[in-house]
């Protein structure tokens, strides 16, 4: 890492560059410096000081709205900080600094027989980002968050000092899901979940509307392994929530072949014929209201005519990261991007929110071209978006044009979520306002602001998200 | 048209350049606006107090410029547009051989501008985005008797954006050469010259151009006439009185 020397006061212009939300929806222009050592992030604290200049921290850049982004300030990338600084196939324990990804984690993992307990739907996030957001997969309603699934974390302060964190301590629940406001998760211990075999038995069930929905979920939830639904969002009517719902379970019997990764990789080619890579050429025509009606449409009838109520094996990878499948599907939005807005919503309340939800941006003409369903339970950490209930993650295309109509109408929904009780996810968040911050964390934004005041009591760390929901203002 | 959010001009302080200040401040752009006269920025922070970011700087400070880029752009909250329209053309009478006012012309018009836009050229070349005017002027398109080194500058300043042109055209960022006539400004009062446009005009034009790669006429009959002109041979060129 080259850094400028002292007398020479300006950052190095060559470190400059675009980044974005995962969406590309939020952009901004940051100094970009990538550490190997501990030191080498000291450095930049220094040199952020000396030209005056806040930091944000960045792990794979997959939180999708400006959580890891921040105009103009240096921007802390831990993708090269990625060594194992320890790893024993027998107990399946792995000391990791915070740039090793969830995919290092299980190619080092399942051969031996181990995969990761918690991951999210894409395999490319960093340890580091993904603890900051305390992410949670299909397994969440039984396995809690990652941060739950976490042995001991080493947090990183602004003033250098490294302090060691276990589940015993209040910190640790806050350094977890803090989304690198509090400092830098330098290292991460975990254990990950014995495996017998590489694939996963699935079953795949069709369903017609909202209460066929909730009652999949909570007919599986007691033995289910994973859990999660795609919802057409242009069904409406006596068709509105209906979907494919799929629950997984992990195979009991030795299978030694399909633990490795041959198995386990996505095919290069689509159907045997168009590289995976080209497909969101395919995908960007199609990429519009009506494309998508139709695409959404045939995804139902074939749920309903193919496979519906049978079971299926399929490998982890398959069943964990489908989105990976098609590299640079994202492009199929440019040139403005899109947003996810994923909500989370108590039990009782989530078939109304959520249909609702959908009503509301049908009515808007703004429906969004994916939905997907979860379910989750509470935790402690500090900005926790867990809760007992469900949560909806829907994408929505952006345009230049229609931003602010789509952020009038998130807006309109986050109230419906806060009068039920519901909470938000820092990761795909890009519509909050701050007093939608405010009401969702309650007292634990009161907990984060004091925290701040001790760990970094000059601001350096920050990010355009924070900035947006004007999180340490009122501090 | 590109709706700009984050802007620098160089030579905001007058004429041309605090014309395409205070529109772009108008339509809502941070504007960081650099010139040698605080007191005339001070007045625009006042007309715009939100939106434009004053820095007091001569552009022939070089070696001061690329901190002072960078520290404005920071101020600024980042950067999709940089023109650059300080310069000067002081009175040089025909048989008058001025190395003085021929180098404050060099300095400011092409040094004070390639120190400028280099360091956007650079950022921009990182970033993958931005436009970057320079305001050249149909008194480059030839060597005139009149205004020898004047008219060396704006030549000078046309050959240097479109060589940056060629450089980051294919790194999607836009590099445009704007080319008034003569212009109402402080730079030509006193001067009596045939059709001379408003700089709120130009000023529109500029913005509108910005972020379309190449050079433009401000006047579509200019382009005609020096299209014209560019292509009379030099042998008869030498006998006329323009
Ligand atoms: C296709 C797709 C599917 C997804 N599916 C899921 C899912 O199923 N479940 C889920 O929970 N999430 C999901 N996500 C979201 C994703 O898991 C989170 O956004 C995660 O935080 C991304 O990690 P990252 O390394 O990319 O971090 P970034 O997005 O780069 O950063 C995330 C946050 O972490 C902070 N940060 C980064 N590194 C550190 C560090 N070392 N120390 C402290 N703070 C740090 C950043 O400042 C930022 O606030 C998905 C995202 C995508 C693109
Ligand atoms: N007017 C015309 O007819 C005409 C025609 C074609 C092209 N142009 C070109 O248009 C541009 C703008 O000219 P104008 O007509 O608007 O003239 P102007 O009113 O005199 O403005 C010139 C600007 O340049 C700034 N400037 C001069 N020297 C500078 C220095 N050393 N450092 C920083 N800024 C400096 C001035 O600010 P300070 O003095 O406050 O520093 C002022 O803001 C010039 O490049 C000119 O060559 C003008």
């Amino acid at each position: 890492m080259d850094l400028p020397t002292p007398q020479h006061l300006a950052l190095p212009g060559d470190k400059i560059r675009e980044i974005t939300g995962f969406g590309m929806s939020f952009r901004a222009d940051s100094y970009v410096f990538q550490p190997t050592t501990l030191d080498e992030v000291r450095e930049v604290f220094a040199l952020a000081r000396q030209v005056g200049r806040n930091i944000v921290l960045r792990g794979a850049g997959r939180s999708y709205g400006d959580a890891a982004i921040d105009a103009e300030s240096i921007a802390l990338d831990f993708t090269q900080m990625k060594r194992f600084l320890s790893w024993d196939p027998e107990t399946g324990i792995a000391e990791c600094e915070p740039g090793v990804t969830i995919e290092d984690l299980w190619r080092t993992g399942l051969p031996h027989g181990w995969w990761p307990k918690v991951v999210s739907g894409t395999m490319f996030p960093t340890l580091g980002g993904a603890l900051a957001m305390n992410i949670h997969g299909k397994n969440n309603f039984r396995m809690g968050t990652l941060g739950d699934n976490v042995l001991e974390i080493d947090l990183m302060t602004v003033d250098g000092k490294v302090r060691t964190l276990t589940p015993d301590q209040e910190l640790f629940y806050a350094a977890i899901s803090s989304a690198g406001l509090l400092g830098v998760i330098t290292r991460v211990k975990l254990g990950m979940k014995k495996v017998h075999s590489g694939d996963l038995k699935v079953y795949a069930e069709s369903l017609p509307n909202w209460d066929a929905q909730i009652e999949a979920f909570e007919k599986r939830a007691e033995n289910a392994d994973y859990m999660v639904s795609w919802v057409d969002c242009f069904g409406s009517g006596a068709g509105a929530g209906r979907g494919l719902f799929h629950a997984a379970w992990h195979l009991p019997d030795e299978d030694s072949e399909s633990l490795l990764p041959f198995h386990q990789d996505l095919p290069e080619k689509i159907a045997k014929v168009v590289p995976k890579s080209q497909v969101w050429r395919i995908l960007k025509p199609l990429n519009n209201r009506f494309g998508m009606k139709w695409l959404n449409a045939a995804k139902h009838l074939s749920g309903k005519f193919v496979g519906n109520r049978k079971m299926h094996t399929q490998s982890l990878v398959a069943f964990s990261f489908l989105l990976d499948y098609v590299p640079n599907w994202r492009n199929a939005y440019l040139p403005d991007g899109f947003i996810q807005y994923q909500t989370f919503v108590p039990k009782e309340a989530a078939k109304r929110v959520f249909a609702k939800q959908i009503e509301m941006t049908q009515e808007a003409k703004m429906e969004p071209f994916l939905g997907v369903l979860k379910k989750h339970k509470p935790d402690r950490f500090l900005l926790s978006h867990s809760l007992d209930g469900y949560s909806f993650a829907l994408d929505f295309k952006v345009s230049e044009e229609t931003w602010p109509r789509l952020q009038r109408l998130c807006q309109r929904m986050n109230e419906m979520v806060i009068e039920s009780g519901g909470r938000f996810y820092l990761a795909k968040d890009g519509t909050l306002t701050p007093e939608h911050a405010q009401a969702y964390l309650g007292e634990n934004l009161t907990t984060l602001q004091l925290l701040k005041k001790e760990l970094d009591p000059e601001g350096l760390l920050t990010s355009g998200q924070a900035r947006r929901l004007k999180l340490f203002e009122s501090a | 048209m590109a709706k700009f959010k984050h802007a620098i001009v160089v030579g905001a302080s007058s004429g041309i350049g605090r014309e395409i200040a205070r529109q772009l401040a108008a339509s809502g752009c941070r504007v960081g606006a650099v010139a040698r006269r605080g007191e005339r920025l001070a007045e625009l922070e006042k007309e715009f107090p939100q939106l434009i970011v004053p820095c007091v700087h001569d552009a022939t400070d070089y070696d001061s410029v690329p901190k002072v880029f960078q520290d404005l752009t920071g101020q600024v909250g980042g950067l999709d547009l940089i023109v650059y329209a300080s310069g000067v053309m002081p009175i040089v009478e025909v048989d008058e051989y001025s190395f003085e006012k021929d180098k404050a012309m060099i300095d400011t018009n092409v040094l004070g501008a390639i120190a400028w836009l280099n360091q956007a050229a650079e950022r921009f070349s990182h970033t993958g985005h931005g436009s970057l005017v320079g305001i050249g002027s149909v008194a480059g398109d030839r060597g005139r008797m009149k205004q020898p080194v004047y008219n060396a500058s704006k030549a000078a300043l046309h050959t240097y954006l479109e060589a940056l042109r060629n450089r980051l055209d294919r790194k999607g960022v836009k590099v445009v050469t704007i080319k008034p006539g003569p212009v109402k400004t402080e730079m030509t009062a006193g001067l009596d010259m045939p059709g001379m446009m408003e700089p709120e005009q130009v000023a529109a034009f500029v913005i509108k151009k910005a972020s379309k790669t190449g050079e433009h006429y401000v006047s579509p009959k200019h382009a005609v006439i020096f299209a014209i002109i560019r292509n009379i041979p030099s042998w008869i060129f030498r006998r006329l009185n323009i």
